[in-house]
């Protein structure tokens, strides 16, 4: 009897952390200020809820039934595959689209930077040391 | 004490659609619609789990399958077709 107890406390857990997560992240979504921050909040809090959710469906249906769960897994096998994919997608989307960002937003990636052929004056005298192998790569990478 | 936990569950669940849907209305620029699109079918499949477990049936969770398959699907679609202005190439 007190299994059944445990049961039910440990499936009522699950579902409360399973809305809150989802509503954290999309919280997140709705609040924050920039596309690059507003992609955090949808692809690991809310993924994570619908795992939390899907997990006390699983423990419900398993011991209510007595039958093997099939269709919670597949959906969160399928929800923990293509979350990733699709949040890189996303981004990859908002740096072609070279989409604004706040100053708070840490890591400028090299997509949003701007060019800076013909600003920076090229520096004249004799030329910095460097290593003869790096010599004829461009800096800063890009 | 289950149907506690479930009403909490579906209120907070149906306040994140809210939430959602407020970034899809207002969103400035295109990705952000996307995205919030991409949140609503996840709390989507959410809501349906909640139902099967409110109604205690197992038959919905097809559908919740069906909407997993489907909002991946167009999310790529809608991404490639930003990116590269195409979306099958």
């Amino acid at each position: 009897m007190t299994f059944y107890v445990i049961l039910e406390g440990v499936i009522s857990l699950l579902l409360i952390a399973g809305g809150a997560f989802a509503f954290i992240g999309s919280l997140g979504m709705a609040h924050l200020r920039d596309f690059y921050m507003r992609l955090h909040g949808p692809t690991k809090a809310t993924t994570m809820g619908i795992g939390c959710t899907l997990v006390a469906s699983m423990l419900y249906f398993g011991i209510a039934d007595s039958e093997p769960v099939v269709q919670e897994i597949l959906i969160a096998l399928f929800l923990f595959i293509t979350a990733p994919v699709s949040a890189h997608l996303l981004a990859k989307t908002g740096l072609h689209l070279q989409l604004k960002y706040v100053d708070k937003t840490r890591g400028h990636p090299v997509e949003l930077q701007e060019e800076e052929v013909g600003q920076t004056p090229v520096p004249h005298g004799s030329p910095p040391e460097r290593d003869p192998i790096t010599l004829d790569k461009r800096p800063n990478g890009h | 004490m289950l149907d506690i936990a479930l009403k909490i569950s579906l209120t907070l669940v149906m306040l994140a659609l809210l939430l959602n849907t407020f970034r899809l209305t207002v969103g400035p620029s295109l990705p952000d619609r996307i995205l919030a699109l991409d949140t609503m079918y996840v709390n989507s499949i959410a809501l349906i789990v909640l139902l099967g477990l409110w109604l205690g049936t197992k038959t919905y969770f097809e559908a919740a399958v069906l909407i997993a398959m489907l909002g991946f699907i167009s999310t790529v679609a809608v991404c490639k077709y930003l990116l590269r202005g195409d979306i099958i190439e």
